[in-house]
């Protein structure tokens, strides 16, 4: 646990070392207001509520993070830095756990720095801020599953373009998995099963109950599950690659 | 203690290190040599446990590399192979990382940290960022990460690569400092390394162990052992002289460099030609420049065994 902290500590530092955390914040809230405002019509709904804002954030985190996550190991592999890393006494468990929170602790401050928003519903009506707590959580725990995938598409490989690449693709067939784009190439050759089954792995539907206020165990599940079984997959590509 | 047992990698048909067992006891510093692409560094990363072993086994301090990583590791120091580390990071943020990672705290930490900011001259740089520094820099903050814990054994892996020859004498200090009670492992090709640090030298050459020897030992196997070398005051007397040089009986060859009007005799089964030479050049009234014994060659004895 110790080394987890020290590690996810020094990722996080990193972060801020370098103009991406700044420019990444930077664009994020300028995309998530101007979604919320010329997309969602936030003003025009004539309602107090963050629907359009939330609305837009499985889009948003679409392309925004696998930007984040594109670093974590091909970076590490790139510059060698997994060497040193790999050979301090640290379980490649610590690492990748570490890694890993430091790049959803730093999209939650982005997401956190939205807040404005949040007092401008409560200044123009009376929102229901249990709900509005319960979609935040939902779109944390949204970016949390993108960044883990994100994560193991970057242990795949050294170069961060096509880390980032990776991570979109690989985002985008989550994302649209409950849907006809994703389920009809399926569909052809998969029994029913295989395609319910990745019918229910989409996570606009997941994310669609939990950002209308409804914070369901199942889908808590889903994003946790998620979560496990892509670091799961990022440690066993890394044990594999490490040293190629 | 260092132990490696019949360790070996493949990556698919190439054999990286084949079948390499050596061990390593405290107080000895063991050179690593070998040609590029020799099995070098995959047999220190399959010690330090960043490359999983084909075959066979490693131990440091009595812990199994495989199967307690953690123990292994935290009885190491380890240098990788170009110093890898964080770039974006301060020279301080990096080093105190290290020390974290390491379970320094407190007193202990400090302290440590101010020795090897201290003995490896890191002051002046320490609120830089690492891509910002020179390569020698670069190698001094890789050498500074690994060796603050105070780690019983280090491997290093060509720990004076870019630096200039005033910190090339440096880290040289520096590991004869630590050698007492400790196990250094360094790789280089640089010969004159081996003879200014190392107890012990292993080459290696297409993965396989084909030295293991003192360094004096290793020049011996050199043709250039026991050889006298002379150079004349006069040019003129050179063809004369390696006449007289070639006759005698325990004299197996003669070099001539026209250029430095040089003699290299090379004695017959290592005998001790010098004796003999000295007469001879007396008797024969030929000028000696200078007249030396030579104990051997490395960089001939590392051609001929890993050609």
């Amino acid at each position: 646990m110790r080394n987890v902290a020290i590690i996810m500590r020094r990722e996080l530092a990193s972060y801020f070392a370098t103009p991406l955390a700044y420019v990444f914040i930077l664009i994020f809230l300028v995309l998530a207001n101007a979604f919320t405002f010329y997309l969602g019509g936030f003003f025009e709904r004539g309602q107090a509520d963050l629907a359009p804002f939330f609305n837009f954030h499985p889009w948003l985190y679409l392309f925004l993070i696998p930007a984040i996550a594109m670093r974590l190991w091909a970076e590490e592999r790139k510059t060698g830095s997994i060497e040193l890393l790999m050979t301090l006494p640290v379980t490649l468990w610590d690492a990748v756990i570490g890694k890993f929170l430091a790049a959803w602790a730093f999209a939650g401050l982005a997401l956190a720095l939205t807040f404005p928003l949040w007092i401008t519903v409560n200044y123009l009506g009376d929102p229901d801020n249990g709900a509005i707590l319960a979609a935040y959580v939902g779109s944390f725990l949204m970016a949390g599953g993108f960044l883990a995938i994100g994560s193991c598409m970057s242990a795949l490989t050294r170069n961060q373009v096509i880390a980032f690449i990776l991570g979109v693709v690989a985002c985008f067939v989550f994302l649209l998995a409950g849907f006809p784009l994703v389920l009809d190439a399926v569909r052809a050759w998969a029994p029913q099963l295989l395609v319910d089954a990745i019918a229910s792995l989409s996570f606009l539907t997941h994310f669609e109950s939990i950002s209308k206020g409804v914070i369901d165990v199942r889908d808590l599940l889903f994003f946790a599950m998620l979560i496990g079984f892509f670091l799961f997959a990022t440690g066993v590509v890394l044990d594999a690659r490490k040293a190629d | 203690m260092i132990k490696t047992e019949h360790l070996s990698k493949r990556y698919d048909a190439l054999v990286a290190v084949d079948d390499v067992s050596f061990e390593v006891q405290p107080g000895e510093v063991l050179g690593f040599l070998g040609p590029n692409g020799a099995g070098k560094t995959t047999t220190m990363r399959m010690i330090a446990g960043f490359v999983t072993p084909s075959a066979g086994r490693a131990s440091i301090c009595g812990h199994d590399v495989q199967t307690e990583p953690l123990r292994a590791k935290a009885c190491l120091g380890y240098l990788p192979e170009g110093a890898p580390s964080y770039g974006e990071m301060t020279v301080r943020s990096f080093l105190e990382f290290v020390a974290d990672v390491r379970g320094l705290t407190g007193e202990r930490k400090k302290s440590r940290l101010d020795y090897v900011i201290g003995r490896l001259q890191l002051e002046k740089v320490l609120e830089q960022t690492i891509e910002t520094l020179s390569k020698g820099f670069r190698r001094r903050v890789g050498l500074a990460q690994a060796i603050v814990h105070d780690p019983p054994v280090m491997i290093l892996d060509e720990p004076t690569d870019g630096l200039d020859p005033n910190q090339k004498h440096e880290v040289r200090t520096l590991i004869n400092e630590m050698r007492r009670d400790k196990i250094i492992v360094i790789s280089t090709h640089i010969l004159e390394e081996v003879d200014a640090v190392c107890s012990r030298a292993i080459v290696i050459a297409r993965g396989r162990i084909v030295a293991d020897d003192t360094p004096q030992g290793l020049a011996a196997r050199s043709r250039y052992h026991n050889a006298v070398s002379m150079r004349l005051e006069e040019p003129q007397q050179l063809e004369a002289a390696r006449a007289a040089l070639a006759s005698l009986p325990s004299v197996a060859e003669v070099e001539v460099v026209e250029r430095e009007a040089r003699l290299t005799a090379l004695p017959r089964g290592g005998a001790a030609i010098l004796p003999a030479l000295a007469e001879l050049a007396a008797r024969q009234g030929l000028k000696l420049k200078e007249l030396h014994l030579e104990s051997g060659r490395l960089d001939e004895v590392f051609r001929t065994i890993t050609a």
